[in-house]
């Protein structure tokens, strides 16, 4: 009578193959929140960015040469953030801890120099409290740099963690939800970029 | 004691309420409270309080939690709304009613916050909770943690809100705050920022629950269940789980550019410096009309439910439904401007948006003519959930043409922000989402308690509801049109508005009175449900799985996960007289009970509270409360606790006796 | 009793003060044949759900035996197509109207009448009142904005406070008023009378108060008063205006004489000064300056 209900037991292999892929899947859908959240941000920035009162704009306060260097280090980090992942695959403990610590080097001083770019910017007198304009490129870039702070805070929790526990299936599937986070930011980095910089600055 | 002070931030002995409304409301508010721990600590209750619903991460524990504080907050919304009614029936020529200006625009404010977010989102996410997982076949929601943090974040946006009751004061600038109005120069207080804080935080529990249960719903429906063969509920539930995950993020980015020109000074949206008052409402509402929408869906969901039961038949045009959920889900999108006709935006950007607003009608036009059509040739049985669905019927459809009506920017001219617009969107929220909740309240109360709600009491509800309503908001329309806008605290004699405010007033408290209804049938059916207990698994004849479960449902749903072939798949499992399994139990693992949510929650709160009285300290704390817990909870190593199949099997036994005995 | 209701409904609808059934302006008048079009178009469907429902509620309740069972039946190709249809086909017909309305009732669209000279009225919404300037007649007044019938008025509004709502029901629809931005709105009167005018927009504190007269009155009449404006001895120039910008409830009808030349640009202008400028001095309160100690 009950020749199909009685379903066999999953296997804790199935069942945990299940758990990896239902958390990957929704931190992928995460992402896409994030993406609208930034989408909102840019729409903002957009209507703004040229609200700056008789201000200086884009041209002026923004310097190419440094954005470029703030984008090499985070591509470049997105780089070995993949290394780490490669390592991680492969179960190589030691790779691990040193591409993550190179990525976490490198996306610490990305943070380092956005900061410093944002000091400059407020001691002279172009803080986010002077204009539409400062306000949103203040809170645009600055909610990506709240995001990659975030982001090295779990770097340097995985860190630890994998130094401590090793390469376990939820450590590399924790990983892997970080190098998802990761190379996100790059990609939203790439239009504050573009639109922020490449285009404020050529007077756009 | 200076220093001491300025820890406090702009905390100080006025923050107390000044007028006797407030004062009022604060009292018995804080009166409550300590009534609660008193009862607590009278019946020794503070560890299984702990143990089975503050750390629980069982969804349908959580579904219930909801619900009560939805239908708590509901009392407060209502209590706000009597007292409109009385201030706007009173308030005219020499007399200026009840209460100030200033506490009548605070009062109007939390009304829309209040019921919008906590009464319409609280009752929708503990329907999720309850159902959802009993529909598809599981045994649970895909992340159980996240879900009681979405609940504890909810809860802790509620306290906010009620908290400003007692210290500091609410918004003054309506349910959505615009901007110069929200900005700091013309609103200096405290309000505001109470306003941000609470919705922000609930925000992002909601964002959660959107994320959980569309991966739920995604990945976890039993063997069998395709997507088209889901119940019709778990479809609202999966189209506005997308909206959500669309819609809330624009929130969220909206509270914090407002939260920065508060409190750090930029300008977003100030009244010169560069700011853009038009981009917050803008923003808004792209978020805002896609939020009635995710309330009301849900709501659309439920009447498909309640209507194919007790019409006892399968639902007619099940794809067509699907393919209206989709279609509005899209639609709403795309309509937002509709709320700021008025704001300018010139004839080709007006007429656009109300070609969109007027297509919405149309899938929700097909929904109804397939509730009807389930109905043609069924055998329709008028319990109370039927009684909300009729008048739900007859009140939407009257505020729909409302709606189309307002669809067309010229006609908006003449109404926007009247009492015409106040009567239209209550319609559509009152019939549409308070009876279809109300209604799916009352549908699966059975499946959770084992005994049915007072079914005569349950009418007299319905009833004053539908009466109430008629005559609360029939007289709005007219008044929207004699030229009364809203939110007025006064007006002159010579307007001739004071008989139909009247009206409003007495329909309000016949609403009142369906209220009290309800809440006597809750205490009544409590008090006699050793008589009323039947644990019946199936009291309404129902046609979906959650009703294949035991009254009460275990806390593993299913002993077996069920396998589906179609829709309706328990009418097909009673069809075919298959039998409830009584062999081959397994063990189950759930996962373990954690505060975790309630600590980020908790700490979220605290948070909360130090930005807006500006206590940095308490902000920090709060911050890196959160924080830990998060990182904390992440090192947790045993989630899980196992059921043994010995266990199961009692348990499964005991439910079949106990049903037998009914 | 539902007909008695109905009747009293009914009863009172054609009797009572309801400006937007019963405008006095053009474009009122217009706004008004929209709203019967609209419901009329809508009829076609809520009459036929309306009546199917009760039918079907009746026929089908299971007390009725004799009423056909089938509870296999649950799609209907041909019905679907029908209800997917017809509401499309309504809705595209009121879109039609919707476009075409929304550009004839543009409240930016000029009015024409033939050899009528249009008149200029400037609108600041002020915490909590509304200053009407007369530019071509040298005139302002707060709270009561008075012109002649059937002339075409050319409203050109703004905002030194928050966003208000600009509405005359029996002239016809509103428009807000917004600071740093001038919106327009072009409304004629086609009878004499005294109209109520309101704001829209919760503006504040005193939002209720802010009421106006609008009075359509013969070219003569309007001159007159005009003549009583200028007789006011308070002429508007920048110190008068600041003061009537500080924050005020329910304010009495009032004249001045000579507005300012350019005060209602000033107005807008100064939202788009950078803070420390501007020939006009800052509003009473600093912009979003708030403590920043401690952070």
């Amino acid at each position: 009578m009950e020749e199909s209900a009685v379903v066999r037991p999953p296997s804790l292999k199935e069942e945990r193959q299940e758990a990896d892929s239902k958390t990957i899947f929704g931190f992928w859908v995460y992402i896409m929140t994030d993406c609208v959240l930034f989408a909102s941000l840019f729409a903002t920035y957009a209507v703004l960015h040229n609200n700056t009162v008789g201000g200086p704009g884009g041209k002026e306060l923004f310097s190419l040469h440094y954005a470029l260097t703030e984008t090499l280090l985070l591509l470049t980090s997105s780089f070995t953030c993949g290394l780490a992942i490669l390592a991680a695959r492969a179960r190589d403990k030691d790779k691990v801890l040193f591409w993550l610590g190179v990525t976490f080097l490198m996306g610490f001083g990305f943070l380092g120099l956005e900061l410093h770019e944002f000091h400059s910017l407020a001691v002279s007198g172009n803080s986010w409290r002077r204009n539409g304009f400062l306000s949103a490129f203040f809170t645009l870039v600055g909610t990506h740099g709240l995001h990659i702070t975030s982001g090295l805070i779990w770097m340097g929790t995985m860190m630890i963690r994998v130094a401590g526990s090793g390469l376990g299936r939820i450590n590399v599937r924790r990983l892997t939800l970080l190098s998802l986070f990761w190379h996100f930011l790059d990609i939203v980095w790439i239009f504050i970029f573009t639109i922020v910089y490449l285009m404020g600055g050529a007077g756009v | 004691m200076n220093s001491f002070a300025s820890l406090l931030g702009k905390l100080d002995i006025h923050a107390l309420p000044h007028d006797k409304i407030t004062q009022g409301g604060a009292a018995s508010l804080v009166l409550g409270m300590v009534a609660v721990v008193v009862l607590l600590t009278y019946f020794k209750r503070w560890k299984w309080l702990y143990r089975e619903w503050l750390t629980t991460v069982d969804p349908k524990k959580i579904g219930i939690m909801y619900i009560v504080v939805a239908l708590l907050m509901l009392l407060r919304g209502g209590a706000d709304a009597l007292m409109m009614r009385a201030q706007q029936a009173t308030s005219v020529g020499a007399a200026h009613g009840v209460l100030s200006s200033d506490t009548f625009q605070q009062v109007f404010s939390a009304h829309g916050t209040i019921m919008i977010f906590f009464v319409g989102m609280g009752l929708m996410f503990g329907l999720f909770n309850l159902i959802v997982p009993l529909q598809i076949g599981s045994r649970d929601v895909a992340f159980p943690v996240l879900n009681a943090t979405s609940f504890w974040l909810y809860a802790a946006g509620m306290a906010l809100v009620n908290l400003s009751l007692v210290v500091g004061e609410f918004s003054a600038a309506g349910w959505l705050a615009y901007p110069p109005l929200s900005e700091l120069k013309y609103s200096p207080g405290v309000g505001v920022d109470y306003w941000i804080w609470s919705l922000q935080i609930a925000g992002i529990g909601s964002l959660m629950s959107g994320i959980n249960f569309f991966v739920t719903i995604v990945k976890m429906r039993c063997k069998g269940m395709d997507l088209m063969k889901m119940p019709l509920f778990c479809w609202s539930v999966l189209t506005t789980s997308v909206m959500i995950m669309f819609a809330f993020p624009i929130l969220t980015v909206t509270l914090t550019l407002l939260a920065l020109d508060r409190t750090l000074g930029m300008h977003f949206f100030t009244a010169g410096a560069g700011g853009n008052a038009m981009m917050y409402v803008n923003l808004i509402w792209a978020w805002g009309h896609p939020e009635v929408y995710i309330l009301v869906l849900p709501a659309f969901g439920v009447y498909s439910e309640i209507v194919a039961t007790f019409s006892r038949k399968s639902l007619f045009g099940y794809k067509s439904m699907v393919g209206a959920l989709a279609a509005i889900a899209i639609l709403s999108f795309t309509v937002w401007l509709h709320h700021f006709f008025t704001m300018g935006a010139g004839a080709d950007v007006n007429a656009f948006f109300g070609i969109m607003t007027m297509l919405i009608a149309v899938p929700t036009g097909v929904k109804i003519f397939n509730w009807l059509f389930t109905m043609y040739q069924g055998r329709i049985h008028f319990a109370s959930p039927m009684i909300w669905f009729m008048g739900f019927v007859f009140l939407f459809t009257l505020g729909g043409v409302a709606g189309v009506m307002m669809a067309v920017p010229p006609i908006d001219f003449q109404v926007h922000n009247s009492l015409f617009l106040v009567a239209h969107f209550h319609t559509m929220i009152i019939s549409g989402v308070i009876f279809g909740y109300l209604a799916g309240i009352t549908y699966w109360f059975p499946k959770f308690f084992g005994f049915k709600l007072n079914e005569r009491l349950g009418k007299y509800a319905a009833w004053c509801w539908i009466v109430g309503f008629i005559l609360a908001f029939g007289p709005l329309y007219i008044l929207g049109l004699m030229g009364a806008t809203r939110r007025l605290d006064h007006y002159s004699a010579a307007m001739g508005w004071q008989q139909l405010f009247i009206v409003a007033g007495i329909g309000v408290l016949i609403i009142g009175l369906g209220v009290f209804f309800q809440l006597l049938q809750f205490g009544v059916s409590i008090w006699q449900r050793k008589a009323r207990l039947d644990y019946a698994p199936d009291p309404w004849r129902g046609r979906t799985l959650e009703w294949a479960t035991p009254s009460p449902v275990p806390v593993y749903n299913f002993a077996k996960l069920p396998e589906v072939s179609g829709r309706d798949a328990f009418w097909a499992m009673k069809q075919t007289k298959q039998a409830a399994a009584d062999k081959d139990f397994m063990d189950i693992r759930l996962p373990k009970n954690t505060p975790a949510g309630l600590l980020v929650a908790g700490f979220a709160f605290a948070a909360g509270f130090g930005i807006i009285w500006h206590i940095w300290a308490l902000l920090v704390i709060g911050g890196l409360g959160v924080l830990s817990s998060i990182i904390i909870r992440s090192t947790a190593e045993r989630t899980e606790y196992t059921i043994p199949a010995k266990q199961v099997e009692r348990i499964e036994t005991e439910a079949r006796a106990r049903e037998s005995y009914a | 009793m539902a007909a008695a209701l109905l009747a009293t409904i009914i009863h009172y609808l054609f009797t009572a003060n309801i400006p937007v059934l019963q405008p006095a302006g053009v474009i009122g008048q217009k706004e008004k044949h929209l709203m019967i079009l609209a419901i009329l178009l809508c009829l076609i469907v809520v009459l036929p759900v309306f009546t199917m429902t009760i039918f079907i509620a009746w026929k089908y309740r299971e007390s009725n035996h004799k009423a056909k069972y089938n509870p296999e039946w649950d799609h209907s190709r041909l019905f679907e197509t029908v209800w997917w249809a017809i509401p499309f086909i309504i809705i595209g017909i009121l879109s039609v109207v919707a476009w075409r309305s929304s550009h004839d009732l543009d409240p930016f669209k000029a009015l024409a009448a033939p050899g009528v000279k249009p008149l200029n009225i400037q609108v600041v919404s002020l915490d909590w009142k509304w200053l009407f300037i007369y530019p071509d007649q040298h005139v302002a007044s707060v709270n009561r904005v008075e012109f002649p019938v059937n002339t075409p008025i050319n409203f050109e509004l703004t905002s030194d406070s928050v966003m208000n709502s600009f509405w005359v029901p029996a002239l016809g629809g509103q428009i807000y008023t917004m600071p740093g931005m001038s919106t327009q709105l072009h409304l004629m009167s086609d009878r004499l009378g005294s109209y109520n005018g309101s704001s829209a927009n919760i503006s504040g504190n005193g939002f209720a108060g802010m009421t106006f007269t609008a009075v359509s009155a013969t070219g003569e009449n309007f001159g007159r008063w005009i003549k009583t404006a200028k007789n006011s001895s308070k002429s508007l120039d920048t110190v008068a205006y600041q003061a009537l910008a500080e924050p005020s409830h329910d304010n009495q009808v009032s004249y001045y004489s000579s507005p300012q030349p350019g005060l209602f640009e000033n107005v807008v202008m100064k939202y788009m000064m950078p803070e420390m400028s501007g020939s006009l001095p800052p509003s009473h309160m600093m912009d979003g300056m708030p403590g920043m100690a401690g952070m």
